[in-house]
C-alpha cells in the first residue's frame, strides 16, 4: 500500500492507505478529524472543505495519497482550544447556519477568501462561496458573517489604523 | 461512495509514466488534478486498474514564454492559469474562461490539461483553444486544436500518450476578447458557451473568431459569423443580424439542460453578446 506523510493540523501523520481511500475518509476514519462532514457525491456541495497548502479543496476529489507531502488545516485547526477563529466566532454572532452541517466547509471556504481578499463586497462573497451549498439559511447570514470576520481580521491586523 | 479498487502510481519521469501507461494496456488512466476523474471514480461510472499521476512531471508544469506563442502546462491549474501574466497579456480569453469553471476549490486542484483531455463538449476550455488555433504538444507528437476533440468526452490522446500542454500563438494579443457563458445555477456546467476574439480597425471589424461550447459533441467554430461580421461595422444591430448564423452547422444536445432548439436560440443570442463586449460596444 502507499506510503503517505501528510500534516494536518499541525502534527505530522506517517500512514500506509489504500491507494483509493479519500482524503475526506483518511481525515474522518483514520484520524477522527470528524469535523468535516461528506455532503454529497458529486463534488457539489463543498461541506468536506479543507486547506491544502493553504489553498481550498474539496476533500472528497483529493484522494489521500495525494495529500502526500502536504499541509491539511481542517476546520479542527482554527481555534486554539480555548477561543474560536475570528470566522467561527462571526458565525456564531451572526447566526450564519441552522442545521450547521455546511458550516465548517464555509469557513474553509470564507477564509481562502479573504486569503486573496483581505475586504470583499457582498458580491464578491457570493462569488468565493459558490462552491458551498447552503439549504437552510439562504445565505444571508453566511455573507454577513463573512463580512464581520473579514472587518475584524483586518483590524486585528492593523489596530492603529482602526482606531484611527 | 468509495471508488473501485485500484493501483497507483507517481511516476518522476515522462518516460516511466508513459511506460507505466503502455504496461497498464488501456487499463491506465492518467490523474492530474483529479476534479473531473474523481466524480467519476466515486460514482463508479470509471474503474480503472491504475491511476498514473502525472503531478510529479517537471515538463507539465507552468507557464512558459516562447517567442511568438505561450506554452500552457497541461498541470497548470485553474487558479495558476487565471493568475498568470503571460496568460493575461497573450490569451486573456483563457483567464476569462477559465475563471468561470466550477467554483474556486476545484479550480484550486483542477488543470489546464486535465480538463481539455476530458474533452467534454459542456467544458469551457475546448472552445478557448479552438478559438485560439492552439496547438496541443502531447509525449509523442503535435496536434492541431481542431483534430484534438474527437467525439463526446474523446480526445485524439492514444492510450499512451500524455499531453504536455498546449502552444497558444501570440497572434491575438491585444484582441477585444470574451467569454460569453449561459448556465442557469452557481457552479453549473455552460448550457451554451461562446468564446470570442476580435480585432478592430476604425469602427470596423477587421477579424473575428469565434467557438462555440457545448452545441455539438466537440467544440465548434461560428464560421458563417466570423465571415458575416468581417469587414463591417463593429454595432450591435450588426453583430445581432450576423449571430442569426451562429448555430449554423452545430448539432447541439437536447438534455435536462435545454432542448436542441434552445440552445441554438441562445448560441444566436450569446453570440452577439460575446461580439459586443469582446469590440467594446
Amino acid at each position: 500500500m502507499p506510503h503517505v506523510s501528510v500534516d494536518v493540523d499541525g502534527v505530522r501523520y506517517e500512514d500506509e492507505v489504500e491507494a483509493r481511500l479519500l482524503l475526506t475518509h483518511y481525515l474522518r476514519d483514520r484520524l477522527g478529524k470528524v469535523g468535516t462532514p461528506i455532503g454529497c457525491d458529486t463534488s457539489n456541495c463543498g461541506a468536506c472543505t479543507v486547506l491544502m497548502d493553504g489553498l481550498s479543496v474539496k476533500s472528497c476529489s483529493v484522494l489521500a495519497v495525494q495529500a502526500d507531502g502536504h499541509e491539511i488545516t481542517t476546520v479542527e485547526g482554527l481555534g486554539d482550544g480555548q477561543d474560536l477563529h475570528p470566522m467561527q466566532r462571526a458565525f456564531h454572532e451572526e447566526h450564519a447556519l441552522q442545521c450547521g452541517y455546511c458550516t465548517p466547509g464555509m469557513i474553509m471556504a470564507a477564509l481562502d477568501l479573504l486569503r486573496d481578499n483581505a475586504d470583499p463586497s457582498d458580491e464578491e462573497i457570493r462569488a468565493g462561496l459558490e462552491g458551498n451549498l447552503c439549504r437552510c439559511t439562504g445565505y444571508q447570514n453566511i455573507v454577513r458573517a463573512v463580512r464581520r470576520a473579514a472587518d475584524g481580521m483586518r483590524q486585528a491586523e492593523r489596530p492603529e489604523e482602526a482606531r484611527s | 461512495m468509495i471508488p473501485a479498487p485500484f493501483d497507483y502510481v507517481r511516476p518522476s519521469t515522462l518516460n516511466d509514466a508513459v511506460t507505466a501507461l503502455r504496461e497498464a494496456d488501456e487499463e491506465g488512466k492518467v490523474l492530474a488534478g483529479g476534479q473531473s476523474l474523481m466524480p467519476l471514480l466515486r460514482l463508479r461510472l470509471a474503474y480503472p486498474e491504475v491511476l498514473i499521476d502525472v503531478s510529479g512531471l517537471p515538463e507539465l508544469r507552468g507557464v512558459r514564454d516562447d517567442g511568438d506563442s505561450i506554452v500552457v502546462g497541461a498541470m497548470a491549474t485553474h487558479y495558476e492559469v487565471m493568475r498568470d501574466p503571460l496568460v493575461q497579456a497573450h490569451a486573456p480569453l483563457l483567464a476569462a474562461a477559465t475563471s468561470t469553471v466550477a467554483d474556486p476549490a476545484v479550480r484550486h486542484r483542477g488543470t489546464f490539461g486535465g480538463s481539455l483531455a476530458h474533452a467534454d463538449p459542456a467544458g469551457d476550455l475546448p472552445a478557448v483553444v479552438l478559438t485560439m488555433d492552439g496547438l496541443f504538444v502531447t509525449s509523442a507528437r503535435e496536434i492541431p486544436a481542431r483534430d484534438f476533440f474527437a467525439d463526446y468526452l474523446t480526445s485524439a490522446l492514444e492510450p499512451d500518450e500524455i499531453l504536455l500542454g498546449v502552444r497558444l500563438p501570440k497572434t491575438y494579443t491585444g484582441w477585444g476578447f470574451h467569454y460569453e457563458k449561459f448556465h442557469r445555477t452557481a457552479q453549473a456546467w455552460a448550457v451554451v458557451g461562446v468564446a470570442c476574439l476580435v480585432r478592430r480597425t476604425d469602427g470596423e471589424i477587421a477579424h473575428a473568431r469565434i467557438g462555440l461550447t457545448n452545441m455539438g459533441s466537440t467544440p465548434v467554430r461560428a464560421y458563417a459569423v466570423e465571415t458575416a461580421v468581417a469587414d463591417g461595422p463593429a454595432s450591435r444591430e450588426a453583430f445581432q443580424s450576423a449571430a442569426r448564423d451562429a448555430p449554423d452547422g452545430t448539432n447541439p444536445p437536447s438534455d435536462l439542460h435545454g432542448s436542441a432548439e434552445y440552445r441554438r436560440h441562445l448560441a444566436q443570442v450569446l453570440t452577439a453578446r460575446a461580439l459586443a463586449t469582446a469590440a467594446g460596444v
